[in-house]
């Protein structure tokens, strides 16, 4: 019997553990180490954030799911991994430490034959001075939509800024990123257009100034270096559709900015030129960086060998070409295929867990030296496919043998589907519906935009909120492993 | 004085940003919420992302 133990059970892990746990059967033992009792539809956090939706609409519990598909459930945190064993056994172990109120703080470890990191992001808000509190957590001067809780707390400030814009008190709406090294610029745009039509529905626009700050380089950028669509006979940038659709709603924008401090009603930045600024704000959402959650690995003989693992942003090493090299030099071939750690063949990472080659979207420093530009976004579609890949990857190696061939999901041979709601509604809703493929542009394959401009599209309109509301439902009963759940794609 | 006041375009007026990029007249901007027309979308949307999807697995 063989136990495969995947840490963290969000988009990615969950995927993983949930397949694994169909395929292998009985026979075989999966375990899930996640420090939550709720699954979460992030993408909804959002719609929570603006108080459309509540935190019970987007989690359940893990637990009865975890049940009913024979997965041994530990709810706590990974603190370290031994690949190598310890002392007298060879056998490789992780070390956890439970979050359930029951057994909070106590530690133990779980032997493992094969490991799959899927610890998404630490949500790293003291990167910037005042965006975090210190400790590790987000900050009093704004809010976050990343978590339920996050988004909860949130659209209680947004109601309070309402019943003051209600009252005639003008309110400036700051919604962006809070790092020069920030990734999930599509998060922010969602909200900031989301915020944009309840204060429309709530008649009190006129009252609101809004401004979007971020570190892309130019809007529609999004991390991925933008895209490029075919719309009335021309290839177009996704720089002129952002744009076109901040000045329809009325929203100013501020770009390749690193938000270098946040105070209360105030945040500090530098941007691109090497200028600095300030820029007020009664009410601002801004995602923090992101970096791994922290885990650390030990030889045998104890030694901490988490650089061999791990890179310095926290993620973990896999089968990706990390050689540094310029801009110019970048490959599509770069990209993991198989997510196999190259120092220990029986561990993988999936999702946002794994460290990327380099960024996707052209590197930009300040004259300063300060970076300045998103980290490549691992989306809830690349997650789930990295996810179900790595899964089939260990199956085959627990039942085949450990020659087995390896699944492969590169990020540079794969599409992503993307809808970004910009306001919610069942007649006056509106979401961009966005594919790209690749999500990694190839420039050898594809010359010019780098991607098949015959898959990468992009519209808005009330067909795509429609799709995000169903998605919204699907995805969820997915995740519960309701009848048929295989049936739908990641 | 006779004023055209085309609501749609006011925006291009509020800054230098917002003038020199495109913003949806009327009639696109109808199109955006029109349920006949949304309908037919969200099947193309669907098909087109059906394709995506599976070029990716
Ligand atoms: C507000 C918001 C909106 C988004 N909207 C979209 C969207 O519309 N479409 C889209 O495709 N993507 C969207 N995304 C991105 C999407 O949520 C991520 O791509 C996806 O969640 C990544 O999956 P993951 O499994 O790598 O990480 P996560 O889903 O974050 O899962 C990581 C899991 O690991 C757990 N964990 C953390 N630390 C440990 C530890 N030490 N030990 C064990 N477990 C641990 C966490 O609790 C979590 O359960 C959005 C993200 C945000 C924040």
């Amino acid at each position: 019997m063989a136990r495969l133990v995947v840490l963290g059970g969000g988009v990615a892990g969950h995927t993983t553990a949930t397949f694994a746990a169909k395929w292998l059967g009985s026979q075989h033992e999966v375990v899930v180490v996640t420090p939550n009792s709720k699954w979460n539809w992030i993408p909804s956090n959002i719609w929570v954030g603006v108080g459309e939706m509540t935190k019970e609409d987007v989690t359940f519990d893990l637990a009865p799911v975890y049940a009913k598909a024979g997965i041994t459930y530990h709810q706590a945190k990974a603190v370290s991994i031994n690949p190598e064993g310890k002392d007298d056994s060879d056998k490789p172990f992780v070390t956890i430490e439970y979050t359930s109120a029951d057994k909070a703080g106590q530690t133990e470890t779980i032997e493992y034959d094969y490991l799959v990191n899927a610890t998404g992001p630490k949500l790293n808000f003291d990167a910037t001075p005042g965006l975090g509190d210190g400790n590790g957590q987000m900050g009093e001067h704004t809010v976050s939509v990343c978590t339920a809780d996050h988004a909860v707390h949130a659209s209680h400030k947004f109601k309070e800024a309402i019943e003051k814009m209600k009252k005639g008190e003008r309110q400036k709406f700051l919604i962006g990123t809070g790092h020069g090294m920030c990734t999930c610029q599509g998060a922010a745009f969602e909200y900031i257009f989301n915020i944009e039509h309840e204060l429309n529905k709530a008649g009190v626009r006129d009252m609101a100034d809004m401004k979007w700050i971020s570190n892309e380089s130019f809007l529609g950028d999004f991390g991925m270096g933008g895209l490029h669509m075919k719309v009335g006979g021309y290839v177009v940038s996704s720089k002129l559709f952002a744009e076109s659709l901040f000045a329809e709603r009325g929203v100013d924008w501020l770009i390749g900015a690193h938000t270098s401090k946040v105070e209360e009603g105030k945040v500090h930045y530098e941007l691109l030129d090497g200028s600095t600024g300030e820029e007020e704000f009664d009410f601002a959402m801004l995602i923090p960086p992101f970096a791994g959650v922290g885990l650390k690995a030990y030889n045998k003989a104890g030694e901490d060998i988490t650089d061999t693992v791990f890179a310095p942003n926290g993620f973990m090493k896999v089968d990706a070409d990390y050689t540094p090299k310029p801009y110019e030099e970048w490959k599509a071939s770069d990209w993991p295929r198989t997510y196999q750690n190259p120092t220990y063949k029986n561990m993988f990472a999936a999702g946002i867990a794994f460290a990327p080659p380099h960024i996707i979207s052209k590197p930009m420093k300040s004259p300063n030296g300060t970076p300045i530009n998103p980290t490549p976004p691992r989306t809830g579609m690349p997650s789930g496919i990295i996810g179900k890949a790595v899964a089939h990857s260990v199956c085959d190696l627990i039942t085949k043998g450990e020659n087995a061939h390896l699944h492969e999901a590169s990020m540079a041979e794969m599409g992503a589907a993307c809808v970004a709601s910009a306001g919610k509604g069942i007649f006056d809703g509106q979401a961009a519906a966005m594919t790209v493929y690749p999500v990694v542009p190839d420039f050898d394959k594809y010359p010019g935009t780098g991607r098949d401009t015959d898959y990468t599209f992009g519209e808005i309109g009330l067909a795509g909120h429609w799709i995000k509301h169903i998605l919204h439902y699907l995805f969820i009963y997915k995740a519960k492993l309701n009848p048929g759940w295989t049936l739908i794609p990641e | 004085m006779d004023q055209k006041l085309v609501e749609e375009e006011i925006n291009f007026q509020k800054s230098d940003k917002f003038n020199l990029t495109m913003i949806p007249g009327k009639f696109a901007r109808a199109m955006r919420t029109c349920v006949i027309w949304q309908f037919i979308r969200f099947i193309v949307i669907n098909i087109k992302m059906i394709i995506v999807v599976g070029k990716s697995h």
